[in-house]
């Protein structure tokens, strides 16, 4: 299963973290500072697993962002290297040509698809389409909210409560 | 787990796969839900996973060619769950898995997580051999990938498969070799891990080889673990010992540092357990310390060889017919053996070593001992006590026990081998005390050495302070039981008695008499010279002779069992008696301590000269403790004119099973002459 999901930037910011284990707070910061060191030290030819504390952690770098999955010892790596990937597809269909710069400003978005996909630690839904339709209904919801929120029925309603 | 088994027989990809993983996770928590799943669900899986290979391009699952991966993964695990330890299961699953193995495209990294997922499967169920050795031939495929990662995945699995099928596995030797260097350090670690669990009789001697000629190029973060198992394998699979200690030689000129210390002693140990092979080490190590003297384990264990076995280095005895002819003369020995002393990254312990070694020198070479013993002088003031300390004691011996000098530093005895390997295996006390028997001639010095600071204190120092004191350093040090240790102790023992004289005279004198107290046949005379040579009989002795004091203590009368009474009144008893002197006790108890006991001892002179620097000494077994009071005075007017009393404590601690005994001596001065006489005293009052 996997244990955590973690985005690190190339200057070492973290982007996105998703944990599917118990971690106590300062766990997480140790965690995140000991991968940290640890990922952004390697070189680009190295293979992508690094063991560490009795457990893999599987990552891949895409442009200036490293997507980082600890795993169990006995799980399979190149299927995680997939995962990754999937992902990062899903979010590329989604924002199109997705950059660092829109996870920063969309992070609630990023955090939608990555629960989309994945749930408890395991993979939950490998096919794109159907997650982008689900991630467009959401979206779709968001939209008739604030557009409610905004008319001006509701104003007046609001103002003479 | 009726629903959990429906749930396979879904059409949607997404709850296929959560159906996949929950099975799979039922099964782990579960026997039950294994068989059940065993039972029913094993064709629908294969089914599952042969609709989902052959399946047309469907473009919603579709990765890189490869409909749904992840699908495949998770039915490949849960297969493997199902078919482990199960015949009937395994054999359904065959052909689909050689189906998947073959077909599957491996040059996108989605079709060898498939394949690689596959080999798992294959050698966690219970496959035919074809199925078997197809599984083989994908990992030697993953091998010689120029991926990292793939590489990396095929060495994991190698590891498993090792356990499985030795043979194919031992193959790919030369690649897993080839990987051990590779510059990945992930790679490096498990080709090294593989490597080690490959290595037989018959090709540990070329592995060896190439093992420690990559030692040579690794870098630094590598070169220990690699050390660590370059050296277990050493040891494990040597035959004969000169291969043994050709490549522990290598491999200390090498990486010396980071050679661990139980490795080394085993060494040591090994070399002393090869006579015929000790002046080939020691040409050998003296050949590579030439050339590289900074690896600090190299220079400990030439330095301990060109001591011990010095002369065979000048000798050139014991050539074998590989060896280029050496000349070695004594003074380049020495040369040797100063260079490691005055080499500013030596440590203390390297330091130490060379001392030692320098002493064993002057004694098998002696021309050059007047060199040794100033070369061992410039350390007299050095910072380190350590140092210091052994630097003054081996510079008095070199100059005033020439004549003990040579037994001193004999050949040490050859140390026990599979009584050190066993007690390595052991606790880290038992390495801390191997490490004292591979070094005695180096640790006991230094141990022995408390003895006379113990004893040079008070003079009426109570003599059971000292034996209880020198029993409780022998077991310290000689932990290991190893008989030859006793003997260096009570060889050694001689060295605190020439550096007594720093201690004071009278330190040196109740030396004397402690010591030669220990054995019943002492030398009555006290001078020193005469100690010195019959203490090297007698303080062997001392070890055994507390054990022989206590045992012949606890002989004494009334061994039955005392009635354990509470009485507290007991009668004085006239404790010794000779025609010269009479000593009576008195007994007093503190109520609530029975097991104190105040004595008052008073002693009267029955001749007729006057008695001065009266000493009175006294000894118990092992369970009593006793606490002497300085004497009223020192000295006893004749002929009962005046008596001297002193205060005697003593704790029983087996009191109401075990009687009081004590032995008794006194030691004075009469008419310009030393006189002793001892005693023993049986007839203390019961239940004391």
């Amino acid at each position: 299963m996997i244990h955590f999901v973690v985005l690190i930037s190339r200057q070492g910011k973290v982007r996105l973290t998703k944990w599917y284990s118990p971690y106590s707070q300062k766990e997480r910061t140790k965690v995140i500072r000991e991968l940290s060191g640890m990922i952004l030290a390697r070189g680009p030819k190295l293979c992508n697993f690094v063991e560490w504390k009795g457990y893999k952690v599987v990552y891949r770098r895409y442009a200036s962002l490293y997507f980082c999955m600890c795993i169990d010892a006995d799980d399979n790596e190149l299927e995680i290297l997939e995962i990754i990937h999937h992902f990062v597809e899903i979010l590329d269909r989604y924002f199109g040509s997705v950059c660092e710069l829109d996870l920063i400003f969309n992070f609630h978005k990023a955090y939608y698809i990555l629960d989309e996909i994945l749930i408890a630690g395991e993979l939950q839904e490998p096919s794109k389409k159907t997650v982008a339709r689900l991630i467009a209904a959401q979206d779709a919801l968001v939209e008739t909210a604030k557009e409610q929120a905004s008319s001006i029925s509701n104003m007046i309603a609001q103002a003479t409560k | 787990m009726g629903p959990a088994s429906s749930s396979l027989k879904e059409k949607h990809h997404g709850v296929l796969i959560a159906g996949v993983q929950l099975c799979t996770d039922l099964c782990k928590a579960s026997t039950d839900a294994l068989e059940y799943l065993r039972k029913n669900c094993t064709e629908g899986l294969v089914r599952i996973l042969r609709d989902v290979s052959n399946s047309p391009y469907a473009p919603e699952y579709d990765v890189a060619g490869i409909t749904d991966p992840f699908l495949h993964i998770r039915v490949l695990r849960l297969m493997r769950m199902l078919g482990q330890g199960d015949a009937d299961s395994s054999e359904y699953m065959n052909d689909i898995l050689a189906q998947v193995a073959t077909k599957t495209e491996s040059n996108k990294n989605a079709g060898n997580a498939i394949l690689y997922e596959c080999v798992e499967t294959i050698m966690g169920i219970e496959a035919s051999s074809g199925l078997r050795v197809l599984a083989i031939n994908i990992l030697g495929r993953f091998l010689s990938n120029r991926d990292n990662n793939i590489r990396y995945v095929a060495l994991h699995m190698l590891m498993k498969a090792v356990t499985v099928d030795f043979q194919a596995v031992q193959r790919h030797r030369t690649t897993i070799l080839e990987c051990v260097k590779d510059s990945d350090a992930s790679i490096r670690k498990r080709a090294l891990e593989l490597v080690f669990l490959l290595v037989n009789d018959t090709n540990v001697k070329s592995l060896t080889k190439e093992l420690i000629d990559y030692l040579e190029v690794s870098d630094q973060e590598f070169k220990g673990d690699l050390t660590a198992k370059i050296c277990s394998i050493v040891e494990k699979f040597s035959q004969e010992k000169l291969w043994y200690i050709d490549q522990m030689f290598k491999v200390l000129s090498l990486a010396g540092n980071y050679v661990k210390d139980d490795v080394w002693h085993a060494l040591i140990v090994m070399i002393s357990n090869a006579p015929d092979l000790q002046g080939y080490s020691v040409r050998s190590l003296y050949k590579a310390f030439q050339t590289s003297n900074e690896q600090e384990t190299l220079v400990r264990v030439t330095v301990w060889c060109i001591g011990e076995y010095g002369e065979m280095l000048v000798n050139n005895v014991g050539v074998l017919e590989m060896e280029e002819p050496m000349t070695v003369t004594e003074s380049d020995a020495v040369d040797a053996v100063e260079v490691a002393l005055k080499c500013n990254s030596s440590d203390i312990t390297t330091r130490a070593m060379s001392l030692v070694a320098l002493l064993k020198l002057s004694s098998r070479f002696p021309p050059t001992s007047e060199r040794i013993r100033e070369i061992v002088m410039q350390h007299k003031g050095n910072v380190e006590l350590e140092l210091q300390q052994r630097s003054i004691e081996f510079n008095s011996i070199i100059q005033r026990h020439r004549n003990i000098k040579s037994s001193l530093v004999e050949r040490m005895p050859v140390l026990d081998e599979s009584a050190f390997i066993g007690k390595r295996v052991g606790s880290s006390q038992a390495t801390l005390s191997a490490d004292k028997s591979s070094r005695p001639t180096s640790g006991s010095p230094g141990a022995s050495l408390k003895l006379p600071n113990g004893v040079a204190k008070p003079p009426p120092a109570p003599l059971v302070d000292l034996l209880d004191l020198s029993s409780d350093d022998v077991p310290a040090s000689t932990s290991s039981t190893t008989d030859f240790l006793h003997d260096l102790l009570g060889g050694d023992l001689m060295s605190p008695s020439s550096s007594a004289p720093s201690g004071g005279g009278a330190g040196t004198d109740i030396l004397m008499d402690l010591l030669s107290i220990g054995s019943p046949s002492a030398p009555t005379d006290v001078s020193v010279p005469n100690i010195i040579s019959s203490n090297q009989g007698n303080a062997g002795e001392l070890e055994t002779a507390p054990a022989s004091v206590m045992d012949f203590l606890d002989g004494l009368p009334s061994n039955s069992s005392l009635p354990g009474d509470k009485d507290p009144i007991y009668p004085s008893i006239t404790a010794f008696e000779s025609s010269t002197l009479k000593i009576s006790f008195s007994f007093t108890k503190q109520p609530g301590k029975p097991q104190d006991t105040v004595i008052q001892a008073t002693f009267t002179n029955l001749s007729s000269n006057t008695y001065t620097d009266f000493i009175f000494q006294a000894a118990v077994p092992k369970f009593i403790q006793l606490h002497l009071d300085p004497a009223s005075s020192s000295t006893l007017p004749a002929s009962g004119n005046g008596t001297i009393m002193q205060t005697l404590s003593v704790t029983n601690s087996q009191q109401g099973q075990k009687p009081l005994a004590m032995r008794i001596r006194m030691v004075y001065r009469v008419n310009n002459e030393d006189k002793t006489e001892q005693g023993q005293i049986n007839n203390f009052p019961p239940g004391l």
